[in-house]
């Protein structure tokens, strides 16, 4: 089973990141799970969401605490929450920025989802959308694959300009 | 169709395919979403029903009453403190015999305020005359609720069938569901005792001593034989779309030393422990127990019980624990886990089973055992 | 609606001869709120529903297997008279049928205790007619002082009088804005069952709200009822009304009694509840109903 921890603040959208990665493994093939984890946060505040795929029925519905892969939508939220906890040893982690980031640990991507998204003039109520770009840098991983990608994101979403943002941090994503 | 959606919207899209002409439903916290597909649908059209968005739980199920009576089918949705609100309706549906459906989405209740699981909402409904099933998936939580308009409208039941499904970490999980073309599995509303003004009646009028008791015991006969519809709806359920359903679901049951009985979420994470409790040499099996009320016949002899309760009846123990020593004799290990949302995972639920002390009770992250 | 004919009533004795109420309740002699529902039902005819709340009418209509009612009764919980008949009026609305759908509740079920479901009810424009008994006590558990009880009755909770005025339960009403809502009194049958034949030709929320005197609530002779009732309507503390799509109309009996009310004391002499009033009580009575008069009159002549 691979575990995905996804790191955002309240509003940055991880928790249809969640499930949007969820519905491209799922049709990949796989079987997956989002679970967002609840708290009694607000607009602003760090939340979590997970991720399970596998090839066989996921049973598991309790919170991931040795995740394969940590994706942080916002690295402000580094300074705040432990995002590397538990991660395994061979783990990864995606982190939405321009530049690599001192104090990762595993292998380390990078890749600017909040210019993308602006260059794409994808930003609802003055924030960038950053769940859709985030799929096409999972790809680029290996998490799920490229037309999964793009199809999870066509059934949740009318507007191309995701396609194209989710195209773009493909190609963009660096270790 | 083959989708994903959350376990709420699973029971709107089965709610979708049952057409109720009436729904009224009063939001709240974590059922929210069911209600506000629920009237996505109405309004786009897909769902053909007059919603009727009260101004309380105890207004919600009324207005239930009203139009099932007034002879269509009905849906609600509700949680926690919803659930209580509406408590004196909700024995009001089943002692008029009305095949009202309801989710519910298990939450805790204040205080302090708190939106998590948790089971005590529901089964502080048990004595009501309702039928209760409480879910484990997404795909279930769509499949019991199309399931439940079936065998709350059967004749040989009339009783209000609850759904139940774990808030937020089934309410808010999404997972892979295959929706249906149900065509004829659901049959035209038809409610024997429906308002007919050819043929004028009196409903629930002043009941004396002499015959009050006779309806009482008309409800329980009823309740028995909701067990027999039950096994026969979810055998056609699964001869026409595939997916079969029991009063329990057994895993790794049959030779099993240990089992462990949960509802809910719980009782699909209880699966995981199992696996790792079996590679351990423990001959463990989990027994997830969906049908609560009617409460199914359970055989467990020879075997020890450890049972998670999320829920708990202050001075007296856990529901599920002392229903199953109840009825079946058997002393089980009874863990109160999970209250509020605590976190429980398959490695608690297998350190429950290798710590078992039958005849006792622990609550989880309390030392002191009781 | 119905298949009564349309002609317009100007005499009780062309009011229909069939009975959906018969002679076997189990009324207090004298009870009006009975004789009421008589004359709501013969203006509702056959193609209607009664929704009760706990109230007399719980008892009134027989226990059972027997009935003395000869239209479908939904008896249900106390507070959810007004959302169960919503919920009944859908699934009418949804199978096409025109069945009237009435709420027949007692004061207690309609200004304490039934007031959040009927203002909900009101506010979402559910299609059905809402009628308040008030007998201005809790009459079926033995005069307990509800909400709608008069300044200074006495009740068995009140039993030094009530020291507050009676909740103006038709303003809060009228704050919804319903296209139709009258008051009537049993003491005028006629006055009734035109507003009620009116009210059921209207779609959307209607209310009537009827003064109905009790013998044994209010302590008086049994003969007395309908007396005590116009006593009410001549001494103006209750005034004859209705409300047609925001239009006031002070009905005849009222607007006489507006022009030169009869003595407040010749309407409270006779009730033993008000036996012992202090003059001050009696005077801020007086206060009181010259007030609402006023207001009422006002808000006729378009000044509000």
């Amino acid at each position: 089973m691979y575990e995905v921890r996804i790191h955002s603040r309240g509003g940055q959208g991880g928790v249809t990141a969640a499930k949007l990665l969820a519905l491209a493994a799922f049709r990949d093939g796989k079987h997956a799970t989002a679970c967002p984890f609840y708290g009694a946060e607000r607009r602003g505040a760090p939340v979590v969401s997970f991720v399970r795929i596998d090839d066989k029925p996921i049973k598991v519905y309790s919170q991931i605490h040795e995740p394969d892969l940590v994706i942080v939508l916002d690295a402000s939220i580094m300074d705040v929450v432990d995002v590397l906890d538990g991660l395994k040893e061979e783990g990864t982690v995606l982190l939405n920025c321009a530049h690599p980031v001192d104090g990762c640990r595993g292998t380390c991507y990078h890749v600017d989802l909040t210019g993308i998204a602006l260059a794409q003039n994808l930003v609802v109520a003055g924030s960038p959308i950053l769940n859709t770009p985030v799929l096409g840098a999972l790809a680029k991983i290996g998490v799920i694959t490229l037309p999964s990608a793009l199809q999870a994101i066509r059934e949740m979403f009318d507007d191309e300009r995701n396609v194209k943002a989710a195209e773009a941090a493909y190609k963009e994503l660096k270790v | 169709m083959l989708t994903i959606a959350t376990g709420n919207r699973a029971v709107a899209e089965a709610v979708k395919a049952a057409k109720p002409a009436v729904i009224a439903a009063y939001p709240i916290t974590p059922q929210t979403e069911i209600v506000e597909q629920i009237a996505e649908y109405v309004t786009s059209g897909d769902l053909e029903s007059h919603y009727i968005p009260v101004e309380s739980e105890h207004s919600a199920m009324a207005a239930c009453i009203g139009a099932s009576v007034g002879g269509v089918r009905t849906f609600t949705a509700t949680s926690s403190h919803g659930l209580l609100y509406m408590h004196e309706m909700i024995h009001w549906a089943a002692g008029g015999r009305l095949p009202i459906v309801m989710a519910n989405v298990n939450r805790a209740l204040g205080p302090g305020w708190n939106t998590w699981a948790e089971h005590t909402d529901a089964f502080s409904q048990r004595d009501t005359g309702w039928l209760q099933v409480y879910v484990g998936t997404v795909q279930e939580a769509y499949d019991a609720t199309l399931m439940a308009f079936r065998i709350a409208e059967d004749e040989r039941v009339l009783l209000p069938v609850m759904v139940n499904l774990d808030g937020f970490s089934l309410s808010h999980i999404t997972q892979s569901l295959e929706t249906e073309e149900i065509g004829d599995f659901l049959p035209p509303y038809h409610l024997p005792h429906a308002i007919d003004t050819e043929k004028p009646r009196g409903y629930g009028p002043m009941t004396g001593p002499d015959n009050y008791y006779r309806f009482r015991w008309d409800i329980e006969r009823s309740m028995r034989d909701a067990r027999e519809v039950i096994t026969e709806v979810e055998r056609e359920f699964a001869d026409r779309f595939g997916r079969s359903y029991g009063p329990t679901e057994e895993y790794r049951c049959e030779d099993a030393d240990v089992v462990v009985i949960a509802l809910g979420t719980f009782g699909k994470e209880a699966e995981v422990a199992v696996d790792r409790l079996r590679d351990e040499g423990i001959r463990a099996g989990s027994m997830r127990l969906r049908w609560f009320r009617p409460f199914p016949h359970l055989d467990l002899s020879g075997r020890e019980v450890v049972v998670i309760d999320r829920d708990y009846s202050f001075g007296f123990g856990g529901v599920v624990a002392n229903s199953i020593r109840a009825k079946t004799g058997i002393e089980p290990y009874s863990v109160i886990a999970g209250l509020g949302g605590q976190e429980v995972t398959y490695n608690d639920i297998a350190d429950f089973v290798r710590g078992r002390r039958p005849g006792e009770e622990t609550w989880f992250g309390v030392n002191n055992h009781v | 609606m119905t298949d009564i004919s349309r002609r317009s009533v100007t005499n009780l004795s062309a009011i229909p001869k069939e009975e959906y109420i018969y002679k076997c309740t189990s009324a207090c002699a004298g009870c009006s709120s009975s004789l009421c529902l008589r004359y709501v039902l013969k203006a509702a005819g056959p193609d209607s529903v009664l929704v009760v709340p706990a109230c007399c009418t719980s008892v009134i209509q027989g226990i059972y297997p027997a009935t003395a009612m000869n239209v479908p009764v939904y008896n249900v919980a106390f507070a959810a008279a007004a959302a169960c008949a919503s919920g009944m009026s859908e699934a009418f609305a949804a199978t096409g049928r025109d069945t009237n759908v009435i709420v027949y509740a007692g004061d207690g079920g309609t200004v304490d205790i039934g007031i959040q479901s009927l203002s909900g009810a009101f506010e979402r424009g559910a299609n059905f007619l809402y009628i308040c008994y008030d007998n201005e006590a809790y009459g079926n558990t033995g005069m307990q002082r509800s909400g709608s009880t008069p300044l200074g009755a006495r009740t068995t909770t009140t039993p030094g009088g009530k020291p507050t005025a009676k909740k103006d339960l038709d303003r809060i009403v009228q704050a919804h804005n319903p296209p139709y809502m009258a008051t009537a009194c049993s003491a005028y049958p006629l006055d009734l069952y035109k507003k009620v034949r009116k009210a059921l030709s209207i779609k959307g929320p209607k209310f009537i709200h009827i003064l109905a005197p009790c013998p044994p609530g209010w302590r008086y002779p049994t003969e007395k009822t309908v007396e005590m009732g116009k006593l009410a309507v001549k001494t103006g503390m209750w005034v004859l009304y209705e409300r047609e799509f925001g239009k006031l109309t002070i009905n005849g009996p009222s607007k006489a009694a507006m022009r030169k009310p009869e003595p407040l004391e010749d309407y409270i002499r006779g009730q033993g509840r008000f036996k012992n009033l202090s003059p001050e009580t009696l005077d801020l009575m007086r206060q009181q109903v010259e007030q609402n008069i006023q207001r009422l009159a006002r808000e006729e002549e378009g000044i509000c």
